[in-house]
């Protein structure tokens, strides 16, 4: 069992320069839009080839360039599932699932009938493609790839383009189906829930590189980038000043740390979840933040207030005259404002269970940063 | 009305027989080349689409004369290729009914390869990406993937194909003349009676050839139709 990924590729002003290596069964690529996580999955398909890499599935290569190797994709028993399944629409089901066979047509036949029977597709094999559901063809297409028994399985963002509930679905189904499989599958995907839910490890990417590899659960609780963290859904950071191995000044928070563990020099900034707040009422503690309210919005489950940290009087103003400017220029829009001050405001999120504190106390003056929850960052 | 039916009955049907075997035999010459050029000329390098692209289409746009002058120019007993056609191989393209398959082919042509390379074109690439993941050779995802998904155009060019090459006029009577019974296809049998003064006549073959035309466009966009059932409607 082993991956072993190097590509590089340019493509116009976009350049690609991947590397990452796993035992994994279980892979996540965990990328914003347009980072180039398909276009890796592309190259380790044969689909695309790279300018220069390496590309190692089991010890077998399937692509050198110093070597001058470069298997087509026919060759590479790789399969790949595109986020529009890519079912042959003048096919029927049962024409799509052979397609990937070799052997007799005898063979070919009963492995067909195997997968239909497995995939639950009975009563399904004379239909088109057009002629299914989202979850019939997912089922087809996953069929259509475990037919020929491949080494690799590619998922490229198979649930982006999905409702919610059925989304939730298909990826349970997704698990079940691919729970039996004994290879190396690889999910594209910009949703950290997704990539949380499937994978064992973890690569991160930005604008082309790898920002971070390791164990799932690891990064998640440690991201050590801040880019990282963004994409594994931390909301809030602030740039830092090490005072000294237990103190550091958080300068877009305005307020000073003090952490029990020691702070390595290299950190550049400190990342906390919009949930791990702890509210504090009346007496201030340790390690807390006065914050006033902007601004909430209500979720079915959660509830979001956008707090101003305490002393932020030059960032009122000078968010105001912001306003003034944009209303000015008719360019007020949410993206704008956040893209413009996006440490100023701090993200709380507070579950349902929970709002009945602040019906009692109404809203909290301070939040406290817990120690074990902030993320030291470079 | 009699005189109609006396005409009618006494009609020389050679004209309809020779103009459906040469639109017969022009579809089908035009339907693989069409398909080819088109795969070709898709994959081509922008600059090379362009010119190629457009020595493609010329038939198309220029006046069927103009096509009859080029074929004339290229297949006359005179000249080298029709030399060498005659002496070596035995064929005569000139005033032979070879001629008019050659001209309804090469006006016809760029229609079959316009509508095939516009389908081509709208093909979802992840449809090949996929074929060849699993495995497929080139030519199987060809045939078995892309023909098919491609059928709403191939089957337009078809049939546009196909009702071009029945009435196919000019560079015909350039290149096989109107020999009765040999290359006097409809269109020139009409031309010539109408010079007669013979518009009975005339009328009674417009009419044959407005049914003929008609009724197979219907048929074949109904064949195609059965298909088709997944075109969104709007």
């Amino acid at each position: 069992m082993g991956l072993k990924v190097e590509v590089k590729k340019t493509i116009g002003d976009f350049s690609l320069d991947v590397r990452f290596q796993s035992e994994a069964s279980r892979i996540g690529i965990l990328g914003a839009s347009g980072c180039g996580k398909s276009m890796t999955l592309r190259c380790i398909a044969g689909i695309e080839s790279p300018d220069a890499g390496v590309i190692e599935v089991n010890e077998t290569i399937l692509c050198d360039s110093d070597r001058g190797i470069h298997l087509r994709p026919q060759k590479r028993n790789i399969g790949y599932l595109f986020q529009n399944y890519a079912l042959f629409p003048a096919m029927t089901v049962a024409k799509n699932i052979e397609m990937g066979l070799k052997g007799t047509k005898q063979e070919k036949a009963r492995r067909v009938g195997e997968m239909i029977r497995t995939f639950q597709l009975e009563g399904l094999e004379g239909r088109l493609p057009g002629e299914l559901s989202g979850g019939q063809q997912q089922r087809v297409a996953l069929a259509r790839i475990m037919a020929y028994e491949p080494d690799v399985i590619l998922l490229d963002e198979p649930f982006s383009a999905l409702d919610m509930f059925l989304k939730d679905h298909l990826q349970q189904e997704m698990m079940e189906m691919l729970s039996d499989y004994r290879g190396i599958v690889i999910l594209v995907s910009h949703s950290r829930d997704e990539i949380y839910r499937f994978s064992e490890e973890l690569v991160v990417m930005e604008q082309g590189r790898v920002v971070t590899a390791g164990r799932t659960r690891d990064i998640f609780a440690d991201p050590k980038k801040k880019e990282a963290a963004r994409l594994t859904g931390c909301k809030n950071f602030s740039g830092i000043r090490r005072l000294d191995a237990h103190h550091l000044e958080a300068l877009d928070w305005g307020i000073e740390l003090e952490l029990e563990r020691e702070i390595p020099e290299d950190i550049t900034c400190v990342g906390f979840r919009a949930h791990a707040f702890l509210p504090v009422w009346k007496e201030r503690r340790k390690n807390c933040i006065r914050v006033s309210l902007a601004g909430s919005a209500e979720l079915p489950f959660e509830k979001i207030f956008y707090l101003r940290p305490e002393g932020d009087t030059d960032c009122q103003a000078e968010e105001d005259r912001l306003q003034e400017v944009c209303r000015d220029k008719d360019i007020l829009s949410k993206g704008y404002m956040q893209d413009t001050k996006p440490s100023q405001k701090i993200c709380w999120i507070l579950q349902k269970d929970k709002w009945q504190m602040l019906e009692e106390n109404g809203m909290p003056d301070f939040l406290q940063f817990q120690e074990e929850q902030l993320l030291l960052l470079t | 009305m009699k005189v109609v039916w006396e005409i009618f009955n006494e009609l020389d049907w050679s004209p309809l027989w020779i103009s459906l075997k040469t639109g017969v035999v022009a579809t089908v010459i035009s339907f693989f080349l069409g398909i080819f050029a088109a795969k070709r000329v898709m994959r081509a390098p922008a600059r090379k689409k362009a010119f190629i692209d457009g020595l493609l289409t010329l038939p198309m746009v220029l006046p069927p004369t103009v096509a009859g002058f080029f074929l004339l120019l290229l297949f006359s007993r005179r000249r080298p290729l029709g030399i060498f056609l005659y002496e070596n191989l035995d064929i005569k393209v000139v005033q032979t009914w070879l001629g008019c398959v050659i001209a309804a082919t090469v006006i016809a042509f760029p229609l079959m390869y316009r509508n095939a390379r516009g389908a081509f074109e709208q093909i979802d690439v992840n449809l090949i990406y996929a074929g060849r993941t699993l495995g497929m050779s080139e030519m199987q995802i060809f045939w078995k993937v892309v023909v098919p998904a491609a059928r709403p155009g191939i089957a337009s060019g078809t049939i546009l194909t196909f009702a071009r090459a029945l009435g196919e006029y000019g560079a015909t009577s350039m290149l096989a003349g109107n020999i009765p019974g040999k290359t006097g296809t409809i269109s020139q049998k009409i031309a010539m009676v109408i010079q007669d003064g013979d518009y009975l006549t005339a009328g009674i073959w417009v009419a044959i050839v407005i049914f003929i035309a008609f009724a197979v466009i219907v048929f074949m966009n109904l064949a195609a139709g059965r298909k088709m059932k997944n075109v969104k409607r709007w």
